[in-house]
């Protein structure tokens, strides 16, 4: 299923300079805040808790994901060189798959790392925080990526898309409405988390068993029919 | 041996009809397709690679279907119209990944990167290329697994006339080599050049098919005109004139020579020579003034 040559391919045009600055902006802004804010209030769990489960869960997370995931494949399906993947004797879940894959990798890499480096700076790692709030980010990357990879495959507008439900369904509705917080890629994650490392600080809406399956099914669903989509690609001609 | 067949295949978005039943198969040998801009090519061409399901009839090659069938690209080659085609990699990585793509490897990459001529330019960022540059990558991705059947999409577009006279030399030689060659034009001198064979697509139809001398005089009832100079210009286009194949005939002196205007090819070919057998006259020049595919295709368009 994973194809070595469109991995290296989407790897190379994910971290081409310009997306790896932006991929590169958030989490630097995350340890900036996290410096600033352990200088000015000292080590404490519930802010290191705030910190990073109200920026980098609910914000920095789902944005990265909306850069990988749609980067992976939107970019080749509007300028049109997907034409080369696709004339190829490659199956096309195939080149989801791979994909997904690549997409997966550099959400961890760009957000659960960032987000470990942030707690322990923030609180040295007390009562496990920073090890909670990273396994988040490493569950949720990849449902994000998965979703996200998806709507690049569909839609021509998928960052916008995208970044409206990561900003808007993610952080605003699933904070101020309850039942949209069941369905929130954020919400299962720590909800994994919190069973991880158990404790107080990182809660979730959800219970395990339910995140587990939303989870799976999300990022099963979406995969397959990405792929499904991908065989009736469409590429319209130049007239 | 390759044949695409395209059997009553239609096409429309929406409410607009881009390709209307359109009915050919395309041996080996190098095929043109021509038409004018908007004439539904690049539906018909995305149609035959695979990218696009026609709205009703097939196409297949060799038999087998081509749309949803990933397996049929080990025999197709296809060099598309769009620019775009990863310009962060070097010529050489993009064929290298284009070969890996197939499951072959760098061998099969530098032959054909040799084949374009390209390999003096294979290290530097596609992003550098020229335009020219740019297609003959594409084409050496496009042969890396030696395809029985090459479709082509503008090929020659933006290319200078250098480029434009090595490519056709590189097709016409797949051609000879027994390799389905399929290009699409909107320039008629390009298609007269390298194609015998053509396919006039005008309006989402299928407007001739077949060698386009052939087609152009199939269509005996659009008026052909002709150059002629002879030792009695004026004797013998009052002979001319009393035959009902001729339509029209013009003396011009600034260029001494007679401009005919013939309704009935067949008749005015055999005319011709005995008229001016009976009548003692020395033809000098008979050239046909409207057989190059510009007329053949205003003809066709105004059908």
């Amino acid at each position: 299923m994973y194809d070595p040559t469109v991995a290296r391919l989407t790897y190379r045009a994910l971290l081409g300079r310009r997306r790896a600055l932006i991929l590169g902006a958030l989490p630097l802004l995350l340890i900036i805040i996290s410096v600033a804010v352990r200088g000015l209030t000292g080590a404490d769990d519930q802010t290191a808790s705030d910190v990073l489960g109200g920026f980098a869960i609910a914000t920095m997370v789902p944005i990265i994901g909306v850069i990988a995931g749609t980067g992976a494949i939107g970019p080749e399906i509007d300028d049109g060189s997907v034409v080369y993947l696709l004339s190829k004797p490659l199956k096309r879940p195939a080149i989801i798959f791979t994909k997904l894959i690549v997409a997966i990798a550099v959400t961890m890499v760009f957000s659960a790392v960032p987000t470990l480096i942030a707690g322990l700076i923030l609180n040295g790692n007390g009562q496990q925080v920073a090890v909670a709030y990273m396994i988040a980010a490493l569950v949720s990357s990849i449902a994000y990526s998965a979703l996200f990879l998806l709507l690049g495959t569909v839609s021509r507008h998928a960052v916008v898309f995208g970044l409206v439900y990561a900003l808007v369904w993610e952080a605003l509705f699933g904070s101020l409405v309850p039942g949209a917080r069941t369905l929130s890629v954020q919400q299962w994650s720590l909800a994994v988390a919190h069973k991880v490392v158990g404790g107080d600080l990182v809660t979730s809406d959800v219970s395990l068993p339910t995140a587990t399956v939303l989870l799976v099914a999300v990022t099963v669903l979406a995969t397959w029919y990405a792929g499904q989509k991908l065989r009736t690609l469409k590429l319209a001609g130049e007239e | 041996m390759t044949t695409l067949s395209i059997d009553h295949v239609s096409r429309w978005f929406g409410n607009v009809v881009a390709v209307n039943d359109i009915t050919m198969t395309i041996g080996p040998g190098v095929t043109g397709l021509l038409g004018p801009n908007g004439a539904g090519k690049s539906t018909l061409i995305n149609m035959m690679g695979g990218f696009l399901a026609p709205s009703t009839g097939t196409v297949t090659l060799d038999g087998q279907p081509v749309w949803r069938n990933e397996q049929i690209y080990r025999h197709i080659g296809i060099v598309p119209e769009r620019e775009a085609m990863y310009d962060f990699l070097t010529g050489r990585e993009f064929v290298v990944a284009n070969a890996e793509l197939h499951g072959l490897g760098e061998k099969a990459a530098q032959r054909a990167l040799a084949t374009v001529e390209m390999e003096y330019a294979q290290d530097r960022k596609i992003s550098t290329y020229s335009k020219g540059m740019r297609q003959r990558v594409k084409m050496a991705s496009a042969l890396v697994h030696d395809p029985s059947l090459l479709l082509l999409d503008e090929p020659f577009n933006g290319m200078d006339p250098r480029q434009r006279m090595q490519l056709m030399d590189l097709l016409r030689k797949m051609g000879d080599e027994g390799r389905t060659v399929l290009f699409s034009s909107h320039i008629l001198e390009e298609v007269e050049q390298l194609a015998r064979h053509i396919e006039v697509v005008v309006a989402g139809r299928h407007a001739a098919s077949g060698d386009f001398r052939k087609i152009r005089r199939l269509m005996t009832d659009r008026p052909h005109r002709y150059l002629v100079r002879s030792s009695d210009d004026r004797t013998l286009a009052a002979a001319l004139i009393a035959d009902p194949s001729t339509a029209g005939i013009e003396v011009d002196l600034t260029e001494g020579a007679l401009r005919i205007q013939a309704v009935d090819f067949g008749r005015f070919t055999a005319l011709l020579p005995r008229v001016a057998r009976d009548h003692g006259i020395r033809l000098l020049t008979v050239s046909p003034s409207d057989e190059s595919l510009e007329s053949v295709f205003s003809y066709l368009v105004a059908a």
